[in-house]
């Protein structure tokens, strides 16, 4: 499947990230192979197999609904790149 | 040229579990931003979501209670977008293989008759943050106490024609929950939400127009009235030779309009796929027969039971049915001894008056059965009468104080003495000679009147019964003499 340079800036749009020319070009030949990869599979009838979710036969993995404490909110934050004594802070998104 | 409305909606309901979807962090509204959080519903890499039992319980509970078809294989998804809402960048969700299918949900209409609202699936799906833009830092604060709250999303079929038609189904669809136990669908709380698309077409035309979508719709009143604007700009913008735009538009309650939201550029691109985190559930039909059997009487049966079991008039059981808290509360009153009818009219009345005017919901409020069923008991005992009663209902509700002691402090006890109620009257007909005078010469008018003067000597607490009956043999004795 060729991969256009449209499609690198669709996908980086959707993926919010900002590529230089150099890269959107060497993206799209990186794309291109990876997809010629897969396009092996395409050899295969697979109109009667069911599409397949997951690899391991696991099912029904549930838990109780009983409430355990939530993590300190300080350890937490110590994770954010940009936090207060409160809140995680994200470039302003409101509307 | 007659137009018509075709309307959809997506509602998102708020399930009542003690945890959130995928972790076990509390679902509790309100508390310190970020203060109900874990690295799960935090997003941190390598943590794996499970999900919570109750969860899958009450989506399928619903499900049957909305005639709906249930998965027996179904699974998560991950719905791909970039917003700090959810610090994931992905909500799991269900587009594949949604846990319900074709459910159908009968509504009354407004001319009395019956229609199917066609439900096109129910599935589950975690809630986002709260995101707040602080001006001060020019940033935006992200709080996740809500991100991972577990929700279901019931998405209709356009099958709606009115705004009437849309809240029958949406006040069907709260009772239903309500009475499941699945959700409190609180609106003011954001535990019921719901969506609005909305087209308009030539009456009489099979194809559907174009369609926008409302958000921020969180009460009936605001759903009603937003409908009624919706469909009026379409249909001017077509008779104008304009367009509709598929778009989003925002309801502004204080302008009573709605408008069109800057669209966020790809938002319809979600690139969902299986989320491998989390295993597909498979439901055996043991599953399902056991929730089958712990559905609960349904707001129609319980007005059905109502009519037959207490002989209430159809009007009352209907209107005690709509909300379980309420249906409830009047059951809890018949079985501490209050006669249904009374405890009907009481809970029609005065409770519904209060409710009101205090802006609560029946769940909301203090006061008991017990204490209700008190008052209606001393009514009919004859302790207070009617009037007093009220007075009483009206000082006890907010706070469910005790009806005796207050009763007592406040010396409210009925006068039933025939002998003091005897005293009085003598009183009265010694003061009001021309009254007598009118009474005797035939106008039954004034009885009427020394009736609310002897009532007002013994402040209104008096039995009427007994002052009707002191006041009538002291009269009819006057005329023979």
């Amino acid at each position: 499947m060729k991969i256009t340079e449209e499609m690198v800036d669709y996908v980086s749009t959707l993926s919010r990230l900002k590529l230089p020319q150099e890269e959107k070009t060497r993206m799209a030949g990186e794309l291109e192979q990876i997809l010629a990869f897969m396009d092996v599979l395409n050899v295969l009838d697979t109109s009667e197999v069911e599409p397949m979710s997951h690899v391991f036969p696991v099912k029904n993995v549930l838990r109780p609904d009983a409430v355990e404490p939530s993590a300190d909110r300080a350890e937490l934050l110590k994770n954010a790149p940009v936090p207060d004594l409160e809140a995680f802070l994200a470039p302003k998104t409101v509307e | 040229m007659p137009w018509e409305t075709v309307i959809g909606l997506e509602t998102h309901v708020e399930l009542a579990t003690q945890t959130k979807i995928f972790c076990s962090c509390t679902t509790a509204f309100g508390g310190e931003p970020n203060t109900h959080c874990c690295p799960v519903c935090t997003g941190m890499p390598g943590t794996l979501p499970v999900v919570n039992e109750k969860v899958l319980e009450f989506a399928v509970k619903a499900g049957l209670a909305l005639n709906g078809e249930i998965t027996r294989r179904c699974k998560f998804d991950r719905k791909n977008y970039f917003y700090p809402d959810l610090p994931k960048a992905y909500q799991i969700s269900q587009l594949y293989l949604p846990i319900v299918r074709n459910g159908k949900v009968p509504i009354r209409t407004e001319s009395g008759g019956e229609k199917v609202i066609r439900i096109h699936e129910l599935h589950m799906e975690e809630d986002a943050g709260k995101l707040v833009h602080d001006p001060w830092i020019d940033q935006t604060r992200c709080d996740y106490n809500r991100c991972g709250v577990p929700l279901i999303e019931i998405v209709t079929e356009p099958d709606f024609r009115s705004a009437e038609e849309v809240i029958a189904y949406l006040e069907k669809l709260r009772s239903t929950l309500q009475y499941l136990g699945v959700s409190d669908c609180k609106m003011q709380e954001g535990s019921l939400r719901c969506d609005v698309n909305l087209s308009v077409r030539p009456a009489g035309s099979q194809d559907l127009g174009t369609r926008t979508e409302m958000k921020n719709l969180n009460s009936f009143k605001a759903i009603a009235r937003s409908i009624a604007y919706e469909s009026r700009r379409q249909i001017e913008a077509l008779e104008e030779g304009k367009r509709v735009l598929q778009e989003t538009r925002r309801w502004d309650e204080n302008k009573d309009a709605t408008f069109a939201m800057r669209s966020k550029e790809n938002a319809q691109d979600y690139r969902y796929f299986p989320d491998p985190d989390i295993p597909p559930l498979e439901l055996t039909e043991e599953y399902l027969d056991r929730l089958r059997a712990q559905i609960p009487e349904m707001a129609e049966k319980k007005a059905v039971r109502y009519q037959t079991q207490w002989g209430l008039p159809a009007y009352d059981a209907q209107m005690l049915t709509g909300e379980k808290a309420l249906a409830g509360f009047f059951e809890e009153t018949v079985n501490l001894g209050a006669p249904p009818k009374q405890a009907s009219n009481w809970i029609m009345g005065e409770v519904l008056r209060r409710l009101s005017a205090d802006g609560l919901e029946a769940g909301e409020m203090a006061l008991t059965p017990g204490t209700l069923a008190r008052i209606i008991a001393l009514v009919q005992e004859g302790k207070i009468n009617r009037n007093t009663a009220v007075k009483v209902f009206d000082a006890v509700f907010a706070g469910d104080g005790d009806v005796d002691a207050y009763i007592r402090e406040h010396g409210l006890e009925q006068v039933s003495d025939a002998g003091l109620v005897g005293q009085v009257v003598e009183q009265v007909l010694a003061a009001n000679f021309k009254s007598v005078e009118d009474y005797l010469g035939g106008k039954e008018k004034a009885f009427g009147f020394l009736v609310g003067q002897v009532m007002r000597e013994l402040k209104g607490q008096a039995s009427p019964q007994v002052v009707n009956q002191t006041l009538r043999e002291r009269l009819e004795e006057k005329k023979s003499m």
